[in-house]
C-alpha cells in the first residue's frame, strides 16, 4: 500500500474536498492501484534527464503594459453565488 | 437532397450559387436535431433562435450579391467547455451549471467573424475528464452507430453531433485523446493540432500543458477549412505559438508517393482488438499501394506514456480546478459554516467522482514529500517520450497507429474500473505529451463499428497529416458511410 486512508484524508484537506467515509475507502483503494501502475516509471533511470513542463520552447512572454477595456464590475459579479454592495460575499473568514 | 448530410465545402458552394440559404440550412439542421436528438443526446443547450437571427442577417447580405466566405452560414456547435458570451458554459459539471461567461473564447470570436452559425453547446465528460462521456453530470450521449454504446470521450457530444448530421462540424478539445478517440468511435475526422497552434483563451482549463482545441468534421477538406479559421497566434494566450499559419487547404493534395510512414510496433501490442488490427493493416496496405514507403519502427518509451500522463494531467487538473471555490462563480453549497467549510462542501457537492479522483491524485503527486517521486519523475519521462518522437521524425514524415485499441464499448463496460477506462487512450496520449499534431480518419469497420486511422506528425506540420489523410480519403469510401442511429 503506497497510500493510507489517513493520507487520503490529509490530501482531501489540502484539496479542500469534503469526503464521505465511503469515498475515503474507494479513493484509498483506487489511488493505490493507480500509483502502483505508475510505479513502472521507477524502472527508468532519469537522473540526468531534464524535465519537460511544457511542449513548446517558450519563455517569459511579455507585452507592453497598456490599459485596455475589461469587463465591468456588474459583469464580474453576475455569476457570483452571493454579493453585496458591489462585493463578493463570503462566510466569516476570521 | 438531404442538406444535413453535406460537408461545409459542399454547402458553401450551394450558398454561393444561391441554391440554398442560411435560414434554410439552420431549419434543416434544426429539424434533424428534432428527429434524432432524443436518441443521441449530444447537446447540453440549443441556441436555435439566435442561429436563425444570425442566418437571416447573412441571407440579407447574400441577397445583395456578396459572396459567402468558406464557413459563412455553416451550422456548427461547440464542446461545452469553450466560453460563449451570454450562453451558459457548463463543462457538463454541476459546479458550473449556472455559469454564463462574460466573454467569448478566441475560437468562438474567430468562428463568429467567419460567419459560422452556432446551434448549441455539446456534452462532454465533466471538465473533459473521461473517455466515454459517461462522466457528464447531465446526460449520457449515445453512439449514433449503436445506441447501446458510448460515443467515446471526452468530446462525446461533439463527435456524436457531427456523426448524426446534427451539425456540419464541431470543435472539441483534446488533452489525452478527447478529440481523436471519439472521432474514431463515431466515424468522423478529428484533428488535435500542434500544442499552441490554436488559442486556448476561453477554453476552460483541465491540464494546461496538454489541452488543445481541435476540429471534428465530416471530411479532411472541412478540417483544413476550419483550421484556416481557428489556428494562429493569439496575444491573449501566452502559450500560443508565435508562428505564421499557412493556408491548410494547400495541403489537400491527392498524392503521397515517396512519403515515409513509420509504424511504431509498440502501438500494436497487447490489448488491440484483432478486428481493429486487421482494418489498420488493410489501411497500411492501401497507403503503400498509393505510393507511401512504410516501415516498422520503435518508440521505446511508449509503455511509460500512460503512467506519465496519469500523473501530469491530474497534477495540472488539481491546480487548475482549485479556482472552483464557490466565491466568484459556480456552485456554492448552502449553509456550509465557515469559509473553509464552504469551500470543502461546495467542491464535494459540485464535482463528480472522476473529477474528485483526479484532484486527489494530482494533489497527492504535487504534495510535499511526493513531488519528486511522482510529478518531477513524470516530467522527466515526458522528455524521454518526446525524444522518441524527435528521433523517429528524423527518419519518417509521419507515424501511423490505430486511434484506439478497440471499437466503441458498451455503457458501463469500463466505468467501474478507472484504469481500464484510462487504457482506451493508450494510442492517443503520447502525442499530447510530445505536443505534436495527430489526426484520426475513418478507415473501416470492426463488427460494424467505425475504426480510426491515427496519424501523428511533426510539430507544426499539420500539412503532411492533412495530405496523407486527404489522399487516403480520396481513395476510399469509409467517410461516406452513415450511421443507422439504431441498436446493433
Amino acid at each position: 500500500m503506497k497510500i493510507s486512508k489517513e493520507q487520503v484524508e490529509h490530501v482531501a484537506m489540502l484539496a479542500r474536498l469534503e469526503l464521505t467515509e465511503a469515498e475515503k475507502e474507494t479513493y484509498t483503494e483506487q489511488l493505490n492501484s493507480i500509483l502502483e501502475y505508475a510505479a513502472v516509471l521507477d524502472k527508468l533511470d532519469t537522473k540526468d534527464v531534464p524535465p519537460t513542463a511544457h511542449p513548446l520552447p517558450l519563455h517569459n512572454v511579455f507585452r507592453d503594459d497598456v490599459v485596455k477595456p475589461s469587463i465591468s464590475q456588474e459583469e464580474a459579479l453576475a455569476n457570483a453565488p452571493d454579493q453585496e454592495d458591489g462585493f463578493f460575499k463570503v462566510p466569516k473568514i476570521v | 437532397m438531404d442538406l444535413t448530410q453535406l460537408t461545409a465545402h459542399e454547402l458553401s458552394d450551394l450558398l454561393a450559387r444561391r441554391e440554398t440559404s442560411a435560414v434554410e440550412l439552420v431549419k434543416a439542421f434544426s429539424d434533424r436535431i428534432d428527429q434524432v436528438e432524443e436518441n443521441v443526446k449530444a447537446f447540453n443547450i440549443l441556441t436555435r433562435d439566435k442561429a436563425l437571427e444570425q442566418a437571416a442577417k447573412l441571407d440579407d447580405k447574400l441577397a445583395r450579391g456578396e459572396k459567402p466566405g468558406p464557413l459563412e452560414g455553416i451550422p456548427m456547435a461547440l464542446k461545452d467547455n469553450m466560453c460563449t458570451k451570454g450562453v451558459p458554459t457548463t463543462c457538463s459539471s454541476k459546479i458550473l451549471k449556472s455559469f454564463v461567461p462574460p466573454y467569448n473564447a478566441t475560437v468562438v470570436e474567430r468562428l463568429a467573424q467567419a460567419g459560422s452559425i452556432m446551434l448549441g453547446k455539446l456534452n462532454l465528460d465533466e471538465f473533459a475528464m473521461g473517455s466515454s462521456t459517461e462522466n457528464s453530470a447531465f446526460a449520457k450521449t449515445r453512439n449514433p452507430w449503436d445506441l447501446e454504446r458510448v460515443p467515446g470521450g471526452s468530446s462525446g457530444g461533439a463527435v456524436a453531433s457531427v456523426s448524426a448530421d446534427e451539425v456540419v462540424f464541431a470543435l472539441g478539445s483534446d488533452t489525452g485523446g478527447s478529440i481523436r478517440q471519439p472521432a474514431a468511435f463515431c466515424g468522423v475526422v478529428g484533428l488535435k493540432p500542434t500544442y499552441g497552434y490554436v488559442s486556448r483563451f476561453g477554453l476552460i482549463a483541465f491540464a494546461s500543458s496538454l489541452d488543445q482545441i481541435g476540429t471534428l468534421t465530416k471530411d479532411v477538406t472541412d478540417c483544413a477549412l476550419v483550421m484556416n479559421v481557428i489556428a494562429g497566434h493569439d496575444p491573449k494566450d501566452s502559450t500560443s505559438a508565435p508562428v505564421d499559419k499557412p493556408d491548410f487547404t494547400k495541403s489537400l493534395i491527392n498524392d503521397i508517393k515517396g512519403m515515409r510512414i513509420g509504424i511504431p510496433r509498440e502501438y500494436f501490442g497487447v490489448g488491440i482488438d484483432p478486428e481493429v488490427d486487421k482494418v489498420i493493416r488493410q489501411a497500411i496496405a492501401k497507403l503503400e499501394e498509393l505510393g507511401a514507403v512504410v516501415e516498422e519502427c520503435s518508440l521505446p518509451h511508449t509503455e511509460y506514456a500512460m503512467p506519465t500522463y496519469y500523473l501530469i494531467a491530474p497534477a495540472e487538473c488539481s491546480s487548475n480546478l482549485a479556482r472552483y471555490d464557490g466565491v466568484r462563480y459556480g456552485y456554492r453549497a448552502p449553509e456550509s459554516g465557515d469559509v473553509v467549510g464552504m469551500f470543502k462542501k461546495s467542491r464535494a457537492e459540485g464535482f463528480g467522482p472522476e473529477v474528485k479522483r483526479r484532484i486527489m491524485l494530482g494533489t497527492y503527486a504535487l504534495s510535499s514529500g511526493y513531488y519528486d517521486a511522482y510529478y518531477l519523475k513524470a516530467l522527466k519521462v515526458r522528455t524521454l517520450i518526446k525524444q522518441d518522437f524527435d528521433q523517429a521524425f528524423e527518419k519518417f514524415d509521419l507515424l501511423l497507429s490505430p486511434t484506439a485499441p478497440t471499437p466503441a464499448f458498451k455503457f458501463g463496460e469500463k466505468s467501474a474500473n478507472p484504469l481500464a477506462m484510462y487504457l482506451s487512450d493508450i494510442c492517443t496520449v503520447p502525442a499530447n505529451l510530445a505536443g505534436i499534431p495527430a489526426i484520426s480518419v475513418p478507415c473501416g469497420f470492426a463488427d460494424g463499428l467505425p475504426v480510426g486511422l491515427h496519424l501523428m506528425g511533426k510539430a507544426f506540420d499539420e500539412g503532411t497529416l492533412l495530405r496523407v489523410a486527404y489522399t487516403f480519403e480520396q481513395n476510399t469510401d469509409y467517410h461516406k458511410v452513415k450511421p443507422s442511429l439504431g441498436v446493433k
